[in-house]
């Protein structure tokens, strides 16, 4: 089963502490070494991107910022049994922000990408 | 929902994050009882950590089955405390805390439990007193990559049977419980904790010693592993029997023991030539059933539903192997024939001269009737169904592959488009008759009742009725 997770932390004034970048590092390429995690990356600032939008019939772009300046957010996806195993990737990730930089905030969105096992089971 | 101001959010994952370093299982709302939330949640950390918890014991113990008794104790344990007291900081580490207390308390005991077992409690008796446990973890993480790589090449040994190799590699490695191994080769329980039993008992039997092979074993011992973890693959995407097509979830575990095998092995081609494989594989699951469960053969996919990111994943893992210095191996070239497929948007694009090309140097490497068929199948698109179907005679004249379905299903596809409908008719009988899978039957049934429709004008090519897994 193939989940997405979205994580958006906000991230107390300063620079990351010392070890937070190489540990973070170190547990994706733990994650991508066990063959759970298939993909990754860091979103760039949201002033970089747009925002498409359909409103009563009408489709308007708008350009960034939108989201908090501070927000910092990044995705991962991964191939797991259970979404229970999704939900323990995502909470390893959230626990060391968490536990290296005192003050981090953040969510993990952990979402099911749709695969055969969604389907109705053949007639 | 959210209960404490500390939760956010994650309750709703069955999961809450507490002020302290525990980390609490909670019930969800919905179908699952707390009780089962938090053993769910308990098993994903399984999943996550048995691999490295039973690599690390059986170094220890210097034997896998000890190892794997000990681990699964552990689990036990863990399944017993975690729900009440929370998921703790380090699962990892308490895991193989409890898996060496559990072997010390044997020795202590001065039981027969495990004769393995007890001698590991007295080695970890004799440690200096006050040894930090953190530190005992750390010590035991500087060897994981060879400890997990002694593992693989010990669950895969060749002095296994083929499915013992299955079996454990399911069990130590990829973290599948006996029964959810039982279920995906559709035997009752007992006959999987028979079979993992018996293999354990065969490795120590044997000798067999928890270490990484010789460097003139390494050739021998690694294409048993390899072989291990594709027949896992085929398992899953081409089920041998019973009414299941595909059982995804074997591909995904294959595929999960391929990304891990590359990450222990990255200088061998062939390590990267399997991963390339199965993901491109694995890409076309999703067109591979159409409705009602029947199977959707490789020219008939809707090629918008194959998996972007698996034929990404797939074309890289064959661009890396093809960079590596090293003999190419019948794995890197079927995953060069199937990027043959995957970078064709329309079947009518596909390189069937240059797969042709690629199956006759796979025949060079591996000699098999199975591979001979397969290139008949490429010749026949690219040079037109009569040579196609002359490869096929000669396979057919050999006498190796009389029962084999597909032998008859790929020359019923070459005498139809060859314009030999009744020829036809009858080679996709025989394939029916002869086939022991219900989805392959009723595509050969209907093959064959098309075919005796004569005077058809030149119809639509419907279906490429080779196992395509080696295309």
């Amino acid at each position: 089963m193939r989940y997405l997770i979205i994580l958006k932390g906000t991230q107390p004034a300063g620079p990351p502490p010392e070890g937070l970048i190489s540990a973070i590092m170190e547990l994706g390429a733990e994650a991508t070494a066990s063959g759970a995690m298939l993909d990754n990356a860091g979103l760039a600032p949201s002033a970089a991107g747009a925002r498409v939008t359909v409103a009563g019939g009408e489709l308007s772009v708008m350009d960034g910022p939108f989201a908090e300046a501070k927000e910092f957010i990044s995705y991962a996806i991964y191939d797991v049994r259970s979404k229970e195993e999704a939900v323990e990737w995502a909470s390893r990730f959230m626990k060391l922000n968490a536990d290296l930089w005192p003050g981090w905030e953040g969510e993990s969105e952990v979402l099911k990408v749709m695969g055969p096992e969604d389907f109705a089971p053949p007639q | 929902m959210p209960g404490r101001g500390d939760s956010r959010g994650l309750v709703d994952a069955g999961i809450t994050s507490t002020a302290g370093r525990r980390r609490r299982v909670v019930g969800v709302e919905g179908d699952l009882t707390a009780g089962d939330a938090a053993r769910r949640a308990v098993e994903a950390v399984w999943r996550i950590e048995s691999g490295r918890l039973v690599a690390g014991l059986a170094r220890v113990t210097g034997d896998l089955g000890a190892a794997e008794d000990l681990a699964q104790d552990a689990l036990l344990v863990a399944l017993e405390q975690w729900p009440v007291t929370g998921i703790p900081p380090n699962p990892g580490g308490w895991l193989m805390t409890t898996a060496k207390r559990r072997a010390i308390d044997a020795h202590r005991r001065a039981e027969t439990f495990e004769r393995k077992a007890a001698a590991l409690g007295r080695e970890l008796i004799e440690e200096e007193p006050g040894v930090d446990r953190d530190e005992m973890v750390d010590r035991l993480d500087d060897h994981v990559g060879d400890d997990l790589l002694r593992l693989v090449f010990t669950a895969c040994h060749p002095v296994l049977s083929l499915e013992s190799r299955v079996a454990l590699t399911l069990r130590c490695l990829g973290g599948l419980t006996t029964d959810e191994i039982a279920r995906a080769f559709l035997v009752p329980g007992k006959t999987m904790a028979q079979r993992i039993a018996r293999a354990k008992k065969t490795l120590t039997d044997e000798g067999i010693r928890f270490e990484l092979p010789t460097r003139d074993d390494l050739s021998e011992r690694l294409a048993s592993v390899l072989q291990t973890v594709y027949l896992i693959f085929n398992e899953g995407y081409s089920a041998t029997s019973g009414e299941d097509w595909i059982r995804p979830a074997l591909c995904q575990d294959a595929m999960r023991l391929g990304r891990l095998l590359v990450a222990l092995v990255p200088n061998e081609p062939e390590v990267h030539g399997l991963l390339a494989l199965m993901e491109l594989q694995a890409s076309r699951l999703p067109a591979r059933v159409g409705p009602g469960g029947a199977p959707v053969l490789l020219p008939d996919q809707d090629r918008r539903r194959w998996d972007r990111l698996l034929v990404r994943r797939g074309l890289a893992a064959l661009a890396r192997a093809e960079s590596l210095r090293g003999p190419i191996g019948p794995y890197t070239l079927q995953a060069g024939i199937a990027a043959c497929h995957a970078r064709a948007q329309r079947p009518e694009n596909t390189d069937w001269t240059r797969i042709a090309d690629l199956y006759e140097v796979l025949a060079s490497v591996w000699t098999s009737p199975v591979v001979e068929l397969n290139r008949a199948v490429a010749v026949g698109f690219a040079q037109g169904p009569e040579a196609g179907l002359a490869v096929v005679e000669r396979v057919a004249a050999s006498g190796q592959l009389g029962t084999y379905p597909q032998l008859h299903a790929v020359r019923g596809d070459l005498l139809d488009r060859a314009g030999r409908h009744t020829d036809a008719a009858g080679a996709f009988q025989l394939a029916a008759d002869l086939t022991r899978n219900d989805t392959e039957r009723s595509l050969y049934t209907r093959r064959a009742a098309e075919a005796r429709v004569t005077g058809q004008r030149s119809r639509p090519l419907s279906g490429q009725p080779t196992n395509d897994r080696f295309a």
